[in-house]
């Protein structure tokens, strides 16, 4: 073999080799994204990472779940913070309920938007509490000593039982206690943890008792809307329920207990002027602004940060 | 983290022994689901690739084509396929047509392609019509590429088709996606148990069928080479 | 979905950044795998040329692993190595491209003809120069096919780990999903494609710099 092609053949092989170090170097510095480093990103045109926020405070780490609307939550509070001063990261798209809580437990995440009845069905599922007092309060003795609930505000997002309009004609449905005759007839759909949490719920509190359970998650308010369910868990924020002409029918029993967006945090990790930041936030956020913010990311297709931006600056907290 | 109770956990659960989440009817739908997408990715690729690898024609596109869909991420046609038609089977069946179809093809081709080219001149010489050459001389030769390639499109349909439950649908996925979330991981790792069985299950079909179905002479010719 | 355009390019135009990081991710959760696979499969490889009685029973074994739902086996891993990892998604991968790679690297290491390797004893090369001098090479070519085959479906089932918080481009297809909005979803499989052609075209031209008797013998290559 001549020497030239030898020679060809080493530039070649260095360089793949080189390349395939420079990689592995990139993924082994990657690493867990709880853990410092890159985060998985948020829609806002860039991965979330530290902002240069004023003050030598140790930085607060805002989470979220993996659904539009936690983002935007958690957008909310990671620039209302950035706003005063404090020093932000961000981590969204977390998928699981487990991890967040468990590393906001270790303090690698110091600040999620939860919402409080979840929060304490989550931890107790025995809990009966309903109000959002009473939740807040069982909450206070729930969560480890680590942890603590900032004020909630009046936002909500609750579980709803929706129907089609023409179901709610058809069958002249207003409120849950309406299904109880019709119950046995109708399909009902809803995520996965709904069957499990809810359907002794509905027997002993409305007396239903549906024909059958169909896991149908992300896609219950397109199943409703397209017949492939009667009655499905949509959740009162989501814009679908507008577009779709959907009827989320009214709870006067209270089986969905309040669900209020709480800012859950690990104690240690927030000072003053990030807890009267979320507070301030709590306050000014209520149920009808948040529906109107989540129409523009869902519909309109706006980016969760852009769309939190705006709202901050129009309640003069950003 | 006890994997024998998780299992043991899993098969006598009284929700999987019988009702709609039951592992019976989970099997069947993802059978069923499995069963569609072959079907149609074979009513697609086959007679093509039959036709291509016979005239010669198109060969590398052909290939380049199907290796090109092997790229297509599932998770990302499903996605799509719903947004557009609605939650249902029609949905997921597209990209799992798109997912089997590049092997079948490209096993048809090269089955036929494989043929002793000696063969099929002497076939022609006797008098046999293109067609006639092709269904009496090429397939039968092709048999053992064309089910090797049936083989691998339907152990990566029954591995794939449990994405088809991120979207509402039915069949194994359901046990893996609904453990995730409600946090039952014996669901979880059930479930994925029992899409190992129904792949393996299925290689060994093939093995079978392999085995008794071929001709005697193209198993022998196979195996020599 | 009414009245929803299936791309919205003003969007694509105002998140290129955004989409260039969840490129470049998505490159090392899924190409990195691949490479790590290489480095198992050529011992691997070798020990089954060597002794062929162990290549059936590790073929079954990685059988069974490849039949594998990677949905599953990402949720099985997280007790272990966390959510939304690297590693999480990066391991199973690992296993799946190497269940591509051991086939055809025995078949490379297989196709030098006894004859040429017992010429080269013959002429004085011990049998770690004999590796490098005359089998490795001779394997090139299969080892580069197989490469081509487990970057692609590489990059492609990396996309899968986004429904366990860690799928570079995959991400686009939930977010996508969640708010009807298809031009992520578009843009996602668009990219995944793009990588997967760049790989591949990479890998023939490394195929056509190391092993160009292969490319001559086969004509057009394939």
């Amino acid at each position: 073999m001549s020497t030239m092609k030898r020679g060809r053949r080493a530039v070649v092989l260095g360089t793949l080799a080189a390349l395939a170090l420079g990689a592995t170097a990139c993924g082994s510095s990657g690493g867990d994204p709880l853990s410092g480093g890159s985060s998985a990103p948020t829609a806002s045109g860039g991965p979330g990472g530290p902002a240069a926020g004023g003050g030598s405070g140790s930085t607060v780490v805002v989470g979220s779940a993996n659904f539009p609307e936690n983002v935007l939550l958690g957008s909310i509070y990671s620039q209302a913070l950035k706003a005063k001063g404090v020093k932000v990261e961000e981590k969204f798209n977390i998928g699981s309920r487990e991890v967040l809580y468990g590393q906001l437990q270790s303090g690698n995440l110091t600040v999620l938007p939860e919402y409080n009845g979840a929060l304490l069905a989550y931890l107790d599922a025995k809990s009966t509490a309903v109000s959002t007092q009473d939740v807040n309060a069982a909450l206070a003795t729930t969560l480890p000593s680590a942890l603590g609930i900032l004020d909630s505000s009046p936002a909500e997002d609750k579980d709803s039982l929706s129907v089609s309009q023409e179901t709610a004609d058809k069958y002249n449905l207003k409120t849950i206690s309406d299904l109880a005759a019709k119950a046995g007839e109708l399909t009902i759909g809803g995520p996965p943890e709904f069957k499990s949490r809810r359907e002794q719920q509905f027997k002993d509190v409305y007396g239903l008792t549906f024909k059958e359970w169909k896991p149908t998650a992300d896609t219950t308010a397109n199943a409703l809307k397209d017949g492939g369910v009667q009655v499905g868990n949509v959740f009162t924020t989501d814009p679908k329920i507008v577009q779709y002409k959907l009827v989320a029918l009214a709870d006067p029993k209270n089986v969905f207990g309040a669900q209020n967006i709480t800012p859950l945090v690990n104690k240690s990790g927030v000072d003053a002027t990030a807890t009267a930041a979320l507070n301030a936030v709590s306050a000014k956020l209520d149920t009808a602004g948040l529906t109107a913010l989540m129409k523009r990311v869902a519909v309109d297709k706006e980016d969760p940060s852009a769309v939190a931006k705006d709202w901050l600056k129009s309640n003069g907290l950003g | 983290m006890n994997w024998l109770t998780w299992l043991g956990d899993f098969f006598t659960a009284a929700d999987h022994r019988s009702g709609p989440d039951s592992i019976a009817h989970r099997v069947s739908e993802h059978l069923v689901l499995s069963g569609e997408a072959l079907l149609f990715a074979a009513l697609l690729a086959v007679p093509l690739g039959l036709l291509i690898g016979y005239t010669g024609r198109g060969v590398t596109v052909v290939t380049a084509m199907a290796g090109a869909a092997r790229a297509l991420p599932t998770l990302g046609l499903v996605t799509l396929a719903v947004l557009f038609a609605g939650v249902g089977d029609t949905a997921v069946l597209i990209p799992l047509v798109a997912l089997a179809a590049p092997p079948l093809l490209v096993a048809s081709v090269e089955g036929v392609r494989g043929t002793d080219p000696d063969v099929r001149d002497a076939a022609r010489g006797i008098g046999l019509t293109h067609s006639q050459v092709l269904r009496q001389v090429c397939l039968p030769a092709a048999a053992p590429t064309l089910l090797a390639g049936f083989r691998t499109a339907t152990v990566q349909v029954i591995a794939t088709a449990t994405v088809a439950a991120y979207v509402g649908l039915g069949g194994l996925g359901r046990y893996v996606i609904d453990g995730l979330a409600t946090r039952k991981y014996a669901v979880t790792v059930g479930g994925a148990l029992l899409v190992v069985l129904l792949a393996v299950a299925a290689q060994l079909f093939f093995a079978l069928l392999a085995r008794f179905a071929l001709p005697p002479g193209v198993r022998a010719q196979h195996r020599a080479r | 979905m009414d009245d929803e355009p299936i791309v919205r390019w003003y969007w694509i135009g105002d998140h290129l950044g955004y989409l260039g990081h969840l490129l470049a991710d998505h490159a090392v959760i899924a190409l990195v795998p691949v490479l790590v696979g290489l480095l198992l499969a050529v011992p691997l490889g070798l020990a089954c040329a060597r002794f062929p009685r162990l290549y059936q029973p590790l073929s079954a074994v990685f059988n069974i692993v490849y039949a594998l739902p990677s949905l599953a086996v990402f949720v099985v891993l997280i007790p272990y190595t966390g959510l939304a990892t690297q590693a999480t998604v990066m391991i199973p991968l690992t296993f799946y491209a190497l269940a591509v790679l051991l086939p055809t690297t025995v078949d490379g290491l297989r196709a030098v003809p006894d004859a040429v390797r017992q010429a080269a004893t013959a002429m004085g090369y011990g049998p770690w120069h004999r590796l490098t001098s005359v089998e490795l090479p001779a394997a090139v070519p299969y080892l580069i096919a197989g490469l081509r085959v487990a970057a692609v479906s590489s990059i492609s089932l990396a996309s899968v780990g986004a429904l366990v918080g860690r799928g570079g481009l995959g991400y686009l297809f939930i977010d996508g999903f969640q708010r009807t909005f298809p031009t992520p979803i578009v843009a996602g499989i668009a990219l995944i494609a793009a990588l997967a052609l760049a790989v591949d075209l990479l890998l023939v031209g490394a195929r056509r710099v190391l092993a160009p008797w292969a490319v001559r013998e086969k004509g057009a290559g394939s």
